[in-house]
């Protein structure tokens, strides 16, 4: 089956986002030999260097350029795809919270199967298309077969596909600003609002002791502060941490929060899901503290203690101080 | 405000170690521990705040099996008006597409100004309230972490995005809205608030009620369907230390130091 594949581009300041080349790796998964198409959404001439940088990676560029369009509004967007896309479109999208707020309805009104945050592929069976996708918070894997004849809406989880880097399919930007009709919404965005700085910055700490759920109750955070003084690092955090307001925002770790790149990464009582993995960059050599063998941050950590953090943070702690 | 909620009962990570069954077509269900959907239990608590601030009502609907009663009459407890339970056989293997159809029957049946879902469940997905908004044609905000009410006819919503910063939006009722955690401090449910509900009558609705054709949801209708549950193979993983706590710590000790740990 030939299906026409195209790739949403995330760009921010005249750059493509690093999922931009993924989603090309992630296309030729599904199509060995497709050269898939861009869409890059925006306006002015940020666009156009967006554009050009992505022309030799894929085999065509779409360009769109409005005002209307400089900030990425899901809704919007997605009149323009209604407009645009081929019946039996596949279309990739990055996992993230803008791919979240466009590709699922985007789905209902193409009329086509929705795959959401896909971390491999397994190949074509006819028009069944094998996906892999993990569940309860990366504890499990599953396969899914979705059927694609009628075209696909999929969520590419970002950082799994290797980006492809060959430059090799020497397309060309089209410019197809002329096909944009009503771009009205019902939602209309305002500001973004950046986050706030903290007392500490961890992006710049080079050891971070940082806790998860495991911690169990606020009062136990004092157990990683002593560590992290002992170790002469700094207490960060995984996302219920910050939901439970434990411990300020600034000190979260993930994409929804900080991206750190620490020397050694100490993760206590942490699950280990791709949103908080996302947040640490750098390689940095992990420690993992966990109860629950089947909790992922032990296949990511380079070494592993299985046991509740209450009972062996404090005697790590005590020997470090002793051995001082 | 009348508010309809989506909620669902999931087998609770916090509590539960998740593991494949012996022939891979499920999770072992056994002494699994269940409990509402964290994110849904977000969204019902930010609904009553609605509700309290405004006036109107709450309504919290579940789509399950008959155990999913028992979180409808929590989330009743917490302070929502009204609950109803959606089960039907006909119901079993929908994908997103199917439950956010049925679901869509449902917010037919009333007059909901808005509507609201958790921004994710247990299969970690996040499609259903994207889904329902474009069968409903309303407009949507996902992972919102805001909610302020503009006027009769808006609101002001605020979205995490990446980075931890927050894309503040303007959007028109009704709409669908998926409820990112950590947007309030839930509401703590004792057993004498359970107790209170603990006789309110909740119906439930199967597909004739809702006038639902069977053909047009379920495992039939589903465009996606799962083959299987599985582990990954991954590479080495952790190298797990061993021994006493005490034999453990200093292990990690060296460790550390080699890799630059401990200042």
């Amino acid at each position: 089956m030939a299906a026409q594949v195209f790739a949403y581009i995330v760009h921010k300041n005249g750059v493509a986002d690093d999922t931009a080349l993924e989603l090309v790796s992630a296309a030729r998964n599904i199509f060995p030999d497709t050269s898939p198409t861009a869409i890059v959404t925006g306006s002015g001439t940020d666009l156009d260097g967006v554009c050009n940088d992505l022309a030799a990676s894929f085999g065509e560029v779409w360009k769109f350029d409005h005002e209307a369009l400089a900030y990425p509004n899901a809704e919007a967007i997605r009149k323009l795809l209604m407009a645009v896309l081929p019946a039996d479109a596949v279309v990739l999208f990055p996992h993230d919270t803008f791919g979240m707020d466009l590709a699922p309805g985007l789905s209902i009104k193409l009329n086509s199967v929705f795959v959401s945050d896909a971390a491999g592929f397994e190949g074509l069976d006819g028009n069944n298309l094998k996906v892999i996708r993990q569940e309860y918070s990366g504890q499990v894997s599953t396969h899914l077969m979705a059927d694609i004849s009628a075209g696909a809406v999929i969520n590419v989880r970002p950082g799994i596909f290797q980006p492809d880097e060959s430059r090799s399919a020497g397309g060309q930007v089209v410019d197809k600003s002329s096909k944009i009709g009503d771009l009205s919404v019902g939602r209309r965005f305002l500001e973004v609002v950046e986050a706030e700085a903290g007392d500490v910055d961890i992006t710049k700490e080079d050891i971070l002791v940082s806790v998860g759920r495991g911690i169990e109750d606020q009062d136990n955070i004092e157990i990683a502060e002593e560590l992290a003084e002992a170790v002469g690092g700094v207490v960060s955090c995984s996302r219920p941490i910050v939901d439970a307001k434990w411990l300020e925002k600034p000190r979260q770790v993930g994409t929804s929060g900080q991206t750190v790149k620490p020397k050694v990464y100490m993760a206590l009582g942490i699950s280990g899901s791709f949103q908080h993995m996302g947040g640490i960059k750098g390689n940095p050599y992990i420690i993992a503290v966990n109860k629950n063998l089947k909790a992922p941050i032990f296949q990511i950590a380079d070494v592993g203690v299985v046991e509740d953090l209450l009972d062996f943070v404090p005697v790590l702690t005590e020997k470090i101080q002793e051995g001082k | 405000m009348e508010i309809l909620v989506c909620v669902k009962r999931v087998p609770d990570t916090a509590e539960n170690e998740i593991e494949v069954n012996r022939d891979g077509s499920d999770i072992e269900r056994d002494d699994l521990v269940y409990s509402v959907n964290e994110w849904d239990n977000y969204a019902v608590e930010e609904a009553i705040q609605i509700v309290d601030k405004v006036g109107g009502a709450v309504t919290v609907v579940s789509l399950g099996d008959e155990d999913s009663e028992e979180i409808v009459r929590r989330e009743m407890a917490m302070g929502a008006n009204n609950g109803i339970l959606v089960s039907d056989d006909a119901f079993e293997g929908s994908d997103g597409k199917g439950v956010a159809a049925i679901l869509k029957t449902v917010a037919e049946k009333g007059s909901y100004d808005l509507i609201l879902t958790g921004a994710q469940a247990d299969d970690g997905a996040g499609q259903i309230g994207g889904m329902l908004a474009a069968m409903l044609d309303l407009p949507y905000a996902s992972v919102v972490n805001s909610i302020e009410v503009v006027s009769d006819s808006q609101l002001k919503v605020g979205r995490e995005i990446e980075g931890g910063n927050q894309e503040l939006n303007e959007i028109g009722l009704p709409c669908v809205l998926s409820i990112q955690t950590g947007i309030n401090e839930p509401r703590y449910v004792g057993i004498r608030g359970i107790r209170k509900v603990a006789s309110v009558d909740i119906p439930i609705w199967g597909a004739a009620d809702l006038g639902l054709d069977a053909s047009n949801v379920g495992q039939s209708a589903a465009g996606v369907k799962r083959v299987d549950y599985f582990v990954p193979e991954f590479g080495e993983g952790a190298e797990i230390l061993e021994g006493s706590d005490e034999e453990i710590a200093e292990k990690l000790i060296d460790l550390l130091k080699a890799k630059g740990g401990i200042k």
